[in-house]
């Protein structure tokens, strides 16, 4: 910002604004981070205050590790969102791809209808999607969390990238095809390099509903075998007693995946939400 | 080796006719340019020429064969963007190479030609940079390159220069001609500055809403327009068209170029009153509102001074005087 545009009182406003999102959007992660490393009584008798050298104890993280088969859940958790973004992000660039760049009969009618999954919620159909995965015998597999969270994600995805794609010029791909390209090698090597904070983008609206998903894994997949972290974390949350200590260590492990996929993502996200804006 | 023939080829998207019925024969060796107003089909037709759109009817022969069903890559042709459309992730040197090295060319081959073409267009200090690092200029000089590697049968340009400022633009232009001589190629030029039309072309196609007006060397549309069209079109400034009717002539229109007319103080065919003078040193541009001719340009070689509100008699130079018909052909 140069000088001439900077007054003070905006700056302070601004800021002010800010300061006061970031600390509510920040408060329940802190809080659940801060009482993971308390003792029960420390958690009850004193919810938000920072673990005190009294109330400090890592009981919550003792009994998740404890719990043997936690790291196998994260392992469920961590194939699914990663085979499911893979997936996503690559038919959903192909057919943003072709929706974009070849004319065909029913060509906005196939962007309509694959835009609709962006308005129908996937969990409407459930019971369908159950008795498909019954018949085809995927139940307590995470093929069927993949395949599911694959259908969830196109929608946006082809929506979001076919509008990028269109702004890839044009003269480009005809540069690649009068070069001799083939139509997949301009998509792959010079369409998906431009698009790639689109891209970025998208991975990270994808990612995050699906690690945080517990209606599908809990249909779909229960078993001890496929069980997900946010399935895995129900565990400790009895009908009578609730393990919040556990529960909390859980919950604040659980970020850690997603911020490091969200880190890697981010520096071409910030560009995906600006492009256009600024050339 | 390198000639092209398009018979009544016509393209339309969906009801818009956009190419309507072209019929074009290019000779080995020519140099063609592609003029008209922006929106009448130029690049269309260009990408029907290069394969990368399909025509709806007609036929696109290069070197006498059929090409409607080869992939653009097989067709011996190289074409340059207005828009440079270089690959973003490639240096130059691999920008060139690319379609080479996708075709089979052993290397050593590309190499050699990388390195003739990069000494025609002083590329050499660039090879190993990638596009982001170039100015308008050298980018636009690698895309020629990256034809000129391909060494085709045809090269098709589409506004190459058109993204350049004034003076690279003279130069660009100056090195295409060179390169033209040099290879001897046949080239096809869209462009819709008439200067690049009447320096670069031995032929010149012009077109309007999809068909073509009239073909002929530059002198021959500035000598003999067949249209009102191409009379209005070629030339700069433009020329004058008068109601006939205002004149007392049998003709729909009257048509006389702005260097055909000459002014006088005292006496002349129309009189009129000066609106305004612009002066380019070389020559002096007069707009004149004359009683019977309407608001007419007047070029004079050389310093002329008016001041606007002054009186001039304007004379045409009638063997240099076209009259059209009420369809807007000439009459002869
Ligand atoms: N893909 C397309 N779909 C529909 N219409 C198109 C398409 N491409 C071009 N057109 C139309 O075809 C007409 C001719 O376009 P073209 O690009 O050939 O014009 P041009 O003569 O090259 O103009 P300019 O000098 O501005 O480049 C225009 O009216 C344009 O709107
Ligand atoms: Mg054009």
């Amino acid at each position: 910002m140069s000088t001439a545009t900077r007054s003070l009182p905006r700056t302070i406003g601004a800021h002010a604004i800010l300061i006061t999102y970031t600390v509510i959007a920040l408060f329940p992660v802190i809080l659940v981070v801060m009482n993971s490393f308390k003792s029960r009584a420390g958690i009850f008798g004193a919810p938000l205050t920072p673990p005190t050298a009294k109330t400090f104890d890592l009981i919550g993280y003792t009994t998740v590790f404890g719990q043997g088969d936690f790291f196998h859940y994260f392992q469920n958790s961590l194939v699914v969102t990663v085979a499911s973004l893979f997936f996503v992000l690559l038919f959903g660039a192909m057919a943003a791809f072709a929706l974009s760049e070849y004319r065909f009969r029913g060509n906005t009618m196939m962007g309509l209808y694959l835009a609709l999954g962006i308005m129908i919620p996937i969990r409407l159909g459930t019971v369908a999607i159950l008795q498909l995965m019954v018949a085809s015998g995927l139940v307590n597999t995470l093929t069927a969390l993949i395949l599911v969270y694959t259908a969830q994600g196109l929608p946006l995805a082809i929506f979001i990238l076919s509008e990028f794609m269109k702004q890839v010029s044009n003269d480009l791909k005809n540069a690649g095809r009068i070069d001799g390209l083939s139509e997949y090698t301009i998509f792959f090597r010079l369409v998906l390099p431009l698009v790639r904070p689109a891209m970025a983008t998208v991975a990270v609206f994808t990612m995050i509903p699906i690690w945080n998903d517990l209606w599908f894994p809990l249909i779909l997949a229960p078993s001890e075998e496929t069980k997900t972290v946010t399935l895995g974390a129900q565990l400790f949350l009895g009908q009578f007693v609730t393990n919040w200590n556990a529960i909390l260590a859980a919950l604040s492990l659980a970020i850690l995946p997603v911020l490091i996929l969200y880190v890697i993502f981010s520096r071409q996200l910030i560009r995906g939400i600006t492009s256009g804006a600024v050339k | 080796m390198g000639s092209l023939k398009i018979e009544n080829v016509k393209k339309a998207f969906g009801p818009v006719e956009v190419l309507k019925g072209i019929d074009l024969e290019v000779t080995d060796g020519e140099f063609v340019v592609f003029v008209g107003p922006s929106g009448c089909g130029k690049s269309t037709l260009l990408r029907v020429i290069a394969g990368l759109e399909d025509s709806t009817s007609g036929r696109v022969l290069i070197d006498g064969a059929d090409v409607s069903v080869t992939p653009p890559a097989k067709r011996g042709i190289a074409m340059v963007f207005q828009t440079y459309a270089l690959y973003p992730h490639l240096t130059v040197r691999n920008n060139m190479a690319l379609g080479l090295k996708q075709a089979g060319t052993p290397s050593a081959e590309i190499e050699r030609r990388i390195k003739i073409a990069s000494a025609m267009l002083s590329l050499e200090p660039y090879l190993e940079r990638r596009p982001a690092e170039l100015s308008g200029g050298q980018r636009q000089r690698v895309a020629i390159g990256r034809a000129v590697v391909r060494e085709p049968k045809l090269f098709l340009f589409d506004e190459p220069l058109s993204n350049l400022d004034a003076a690279l633009r003279v130069n660009t232009r100056l090195e295409i001609a060179q390169l033209h001589r040099r290879l001897k190629a046949t080239m096809i030029y869209v462009t819709h500055d008439q200067v690049e039309a009447m320096t670069l072309a031995d032929k010149i196609v012009v077109l309007n809403a999809g068909r073509i007006e009239q073909i002929g060397s530059p002198m021959e549309l500035y000598n003999s327009p067949a249209n009102e069209f191409v009379a209005g079109f070629i030339g700069s400034p433009k020329m004058n068209f008068i109601d006939g009717a205002k004149l007392g002539e049998t003709a729909k229109t009257i048509g006389v170029r702005p260097e055909h007319l000459t002014v006088d103080a005292n006496s002349g065919a129309w009189k009129g009153t000066v609106v305004h003078a612009e002066h380019l040193g070389a020559d002096t541009n007069l707009y004149l509102d004359c009683e019977k001719a309407g608001l007419i340009t007047v070029r004079i070689f050389g310093v002329y001074n008016a001041e606007p509100g002054a009186t001039l008699y304007a004379t045409p130079d009638a063997a240099k005087t076209y009259r059209f018909g009420a369809d807007g052909k000439v009459l002869r």
